[in-house]
């Protein structure tokens, strides 16, 4: 039963391996990006999964209440996430400006036209 | 008063100029503004590095918050070495800057060159003072994502995808920086560096212990370029702007460089790493795959530029090589060559600068005849090539010397022989660049050329003999670097 109790950390490091795959597999400048979403996105979970305790209340204290979830995690990732929209957003503007520049956004069509610009 | 604020505002003077510059628009308002940010924040690490030489580690807590709790910036002997280098070499690059700006980026850009240059040069600087694991990769990731911008403007369209590329492996980079410190904050429930590294020794090696080292490892070596994820350097310091070039060359893997070392050696304590894990084996082999593979590989590049980024990734092998020793004199080598390996390359970039403005992205066959149309750029070149062969009298035979030291020091003749043979693979590639300065006719875009401009030149010269001070003077590099390294071996459980 240990894969049930840990379904949480299996399905974060499935979504990093996955997100991984699809930027190192994929030639298309786009599906990267999404893929380094997807990669960036599962360190979220990460982060939160053990952050929170099942019963655990925000921890303010109050009569009655004395199992606390740790809030840090959660504004940690609340930064990342800010860093994460500005990778993405970055990311797509250089794509368009590559889109502009070489009129193609497919990976090997690029390094053949760069390697033409080697040769001038 | 103001004495007491100088980590905060180490930081806080390029971030707060940064959208001022964007503010200001024109370009010579906003070169200005950067060029007093670039002073300022430089006079303020001198200042630091005094008050820690002076009074010993400064702790800052940041908006009075006490630390663990708070965010606290630390200042102590092996960060202050460092913040100096990079606010002095940005400040140099900043004031070579204004030609170079003006012949190779749109006018209307210039403000917006000056604010991601300053974002970067602030995200550097934070990730070297502050003390807290988390905040180290949001600096990272500001400079990080500054540094795109900036290779992004250079003119030549490849400048673009090699943006693009780092882009990826960059984010790689601090993600897996970030998937470490998660881990060592569940092992620990602490993000402070100082408290991480009394922590950390209490547990027995629990395997996400490991996991988080393994992790941090990786990351940071994709961010420093370590041989063989150094892929992502050549292209964009080839098509980057020459003072980005210059600017990135001399710091962001530099600062990369310390960031190991302060978990390497800070964090995890150099015993437990290097003892118990094969860390220092796995770092030795591929310093020296980076010695010999990149300086092949830099041989036979057409292009200067491409030519000097490959050496990086090489020199980058020696730093590295000192720290896989984990021993005094491994690791005051490692970081006397990161101060000198910043000068040398600082000083070849600005003056590549110096030779792009008269022919375009500089290859072996355009710099023909360069000794003779710009002999002050050509006679800077050549120091900066000596230095980085490491001929007596120039900063990089110093840091050799203290490598063989090192390498000695362990009885391993072999790795000193290594590091002989390395250099004279550098020997080849300097000396192509050489031989096509001073023994070739002019190529027909050098024949009507004129000299850099003084303001160019000088800043770039300074560097060039900054390269010859740093080798016959050592108190202060060598001085800096042993305080360094005591620093952070003393950090140990």
């Amino acid at each position: 039963m240990e894969i049930v109790d840990y379904v949480n950390y299996w399905i974060a490091m499935l979504l990093l391996v996955t997100g991984l795959f699809i930027v190192i597999a994929r030639g298309n400048l786009v599906k990267k990006l999404v893929g380094l979403g997807i990669f960036q996105t599962s360190v979220y979970l990460i982060y939160i999964s053990p952050a929170k305790i099942l019963g655990a209340t925000a921890p303010i204290i109050a009569p009655g209440y004395t199992l606390y979830s740790n809030p840090l995690p959660h504004v940690l990732i609340l930064t990342a996430i800010v860093v994460g929209v500005a990778t993405i957003a970055l990311g797509l503007a250089l794509v368009v400006r590559i889109h502009e520049a070489f009129g193609t956004i497919e990976e090997d069509a690029i390094n053949a036209l760069a390697q033409g610009d080697d040769v001038e | 008063m103001i004495a007491l604020q100088l980590p905060a505002l180490q930081v806080l003077l390029p971030l707060a100029a940064a959208p001022l510059c964007l503010l200001a628009r024109r370009s010579g308002a906003a070169w200005a503004l950067a060029l007093a940010t670039g002073w300022a924040v430089f006079a303020v690490a001198v200042a630091l590095m005094l008050q820690v030489a002076g009074s010993g580690p400064i702790s800052y807590a940041m908006g009075g918050w006490a630390p663990p709790w708070g965010i606290e910036y630390r200042v102590d002997a092996a960060n202050a070495f460092v913040l100096v280098l990079v606010s002095g070499v940005g400040a140099l690059a900043v004031t070579y800057a204004r030609e170079s700006l003006a012949r190779k980026i749109a006018r209307e850009q210039h403000a917006l060159f000056w604010t991601a240059y300053l974002l970067c040069l602030g995200g550097l600087l934070g990730v070297t003072v502050t003390g807290d694991a988390f905040n180290v990769f949001v600096f990272l990731e500001i400079s990080s994502l500054a540094t795109y911008i900036l290779i992004a403007m250079g003119r030549d369209r490849r400048a673009l995808y090699a943006s693009y590329q780092y882009l990826i492996m960059g984010t790689i980079g601090a993600t897996f920086i970030v998937i470490g410190v998660g881990l060592l904050y569940l092992m620990t429930g602490t993000l402070n560096i100082v408290d991480l590294a009394g922590r950390i020794g209490d547990a027995s090696l629990a395997r996400p212990k490991l996991a988080a080292l393994a992790f941090l490892t990786v990351g940071i070596s994709l961010k420093l370029a370590l041989f063989p994820l150094h892929l992502w350097l050549p292209n964009a310091y080839a098509y980057a702007p020459s003072v980005a070039t210059a600017f990135l060359a001399a710091t962001a893997t530099k600062v990369a460089v310390y960031l190991l070392l302060r978990f390497g050696f800070g964090v995890f304590g150099h015993s437990q790493v290097f003892s118990r894990l094969p860390l220092g084996e796995v770092l030795l082999v591929l310093s020296i795959g980076a010695m010999f593979v990149a300086s092949v590989v830099a041989i036979y590049q057409a292009d200067v530029k491409r030519l000097f980024a490959y050496s990086s990734v090489a020199q980058i092998g020696y730093i590295t090589l000192g720290a896989s020793l984990a021993s005094q004199t491994g690791l005051t080598a490692s970081i006397v060559h990161l101060f000198n390996h910043a000068v040398t390359k600082g000083a070849i970039f600005l003056l590549l600068g110096c030779v792009a403005l008269r022919v375009g992205q500089p290859t072996i066959e355009r710099i023909a005849g360069l000794g003779r149309r710009m002999p002050w750029t050509s006679a800077g070149l050549v120091i900066g090539g000596l230095s980085l062969i490491g001929v007596p009298g120039t900063a990089g035979f110093v840091s050799k010397w203290y490598l063989v030291l090192a390498a000695l020091e362990r009885g391993w003749w072999w790795l000193a022989a290594l590091i002989l043979l390395s250099s004279l693979l550098a020997v080849v590639y300097v000396w192509r660049v050489v031989e096509s300065c001073y023994f070739r006719e002019p190529s027909p875009r050098l024949a009507q050329a004129p000299e850099a401009p003084a303001s160019m030149l000088i800043p770039a010269l300074a560097l060039a003999a900054a390269c010859v001070y740093f080798g016959l003077s050592t108190g202060f590099s060598v001085g800096g670097a042993a305080a360094a390294a005591a620093s952070l071996l003393q950090a140990l459980p």
